[in-house]
């Protein structure tokens, strides 16, 4: 349960998608520890809420992250947060994307048209990232260049198939963007 | 709903009880006594805490105060892991993790980096941990 002592270095990277694309499945196949929640409090203005007559202009709801532990050295350890995609939870994103490495950004090849306003996020926020592309049940590979395409990625942004119920997929999909971080460096 | 027109003027107090229905403000201001989070980069998600060896004699501390440095006694977790074991609202956890290191009770390790932009041995040792660690 407890970190090494010598952990003096704690890093962080985020897992980002669309609900239901994996996020904390990925989470879950490479933690070291069971998963987590935190649970947050957000304002939010009221608007789409239904009875607008009563209700002042920002309400505060609470949302649950799901997140991981990796201690990689001695000295070192990696947590993983699954941050959800949505516009409206752009107070979390401020504070989870403060010192994080990078973002792994899971998208789900059937439903590429959500995963837009989510790489509109991780570009505002100024995150370097990889794509992983889970692989669903019963759905075959997808072609990574259509995908590429079809997001209008910038050439160098790697994309990866991945299947995040897989341990050792999860943490190709890690290295991947690790290694991709390391060559932004210039 | 109940009929307007049958309605007393709305007095003060309905309206806290119509406010209190809304959210959990309430119960958090009391745990935390009515304090202020903490700035945005102090005892963020990744911020590394522990208790000091003298701070179980520490007086006067809230019941959730007393369950987060019970928690942290014996090791280092993270702010965020202190907040998914004791099921505390982040926020909560945050102020009252502040307070404590006011009283001196924590020793504290903040995260990296702390610039702008990892720096090359920094990712480089995650790499080679994650490569370690799953034989990749």
């Amino acid at each position: 349960m407890y970190l090494d002592p010598d952990v003096s270095h704690a890093v962080k990277i985020l897992i980002v998608g669309h609900f239901g694309v994996g996020k904390t499945t990925c989470i879950g196949s490479i933690s070291e520890i069971e998963p987590l929640q935190t649970e947050e409090e957000i304002t939010e203005a009221s608007e789409g809420f239904d009875d607008l007559s009563r209700t002042p202009d920002k309400v505060t709801t609470t949302v649950a992250m799901d997140f991981g532990r990796l201690t990689l050295s001695e000295s070192l350890v990696l947590y993983l947060f699954g941050t959800p995609g949505q516009e409206r939870f752009k107070e979390m994103w401020e504070s989870l994307s403060r010192g994080a490495l990078g973002a792994l950004v899971l998208v789900d090849p059937e439903r590429l048209q959500e995963s837009f306003s989510i790489l509109d996020l991780v570009e505002r926020f100024g995150l370097t990232y990889a794509i992983g592309v889970n692989r669903f049940d019963g759905t075959t590979d997808y072609p990574l260049d259509e995908v590429r395409e079809a997001l209008n990625l910038a050439a160098e942004t790697p994309v990866v198939a991945c299947d995040v119920r897989d341990q050792q997929s999860s943490a190709q999909a890690l290295i991947t963007l690790v290694q991709h971080l390391m060559t932004t460096l210039g | 709903m109940r009929d307007e027109a049958d309605q007393e003027p709305v007095t003060p107090d309905e309206v806290d009880l119509d406010l209190e229905l809304t959210g959990d403000l309430v119960p958090l201001f009391v745990i935390t006594k009515g304090r202020a989070l903490p700035p945005a980069h102090q005892f963020s998600h990744t911020t590394l805490v522990t208790a000091k060896k003298d701070a179980h004699a520490a007086r006067q501390l809230s019941p959730e105060a007393r369950s987060v440095l019970d928690l942290v006694a014996d090791g280092y977790l993270s702010v965020a892991e202190v907040a998914g074991y004791t099921h505390l609202p982040l926020g909560v956890v945050r102020i009252l993790l502040a307070q404590m290191e006011e009283s001196d009770l924590l020793v504290v390790r903040n995260p990296v980096p702390s610039a702008e932009r990892p720096d090359r041995e920094l990712l480089s040792a995650v790499l080679d941990g994650l490569k370690t660690r799953f034989g990749a």
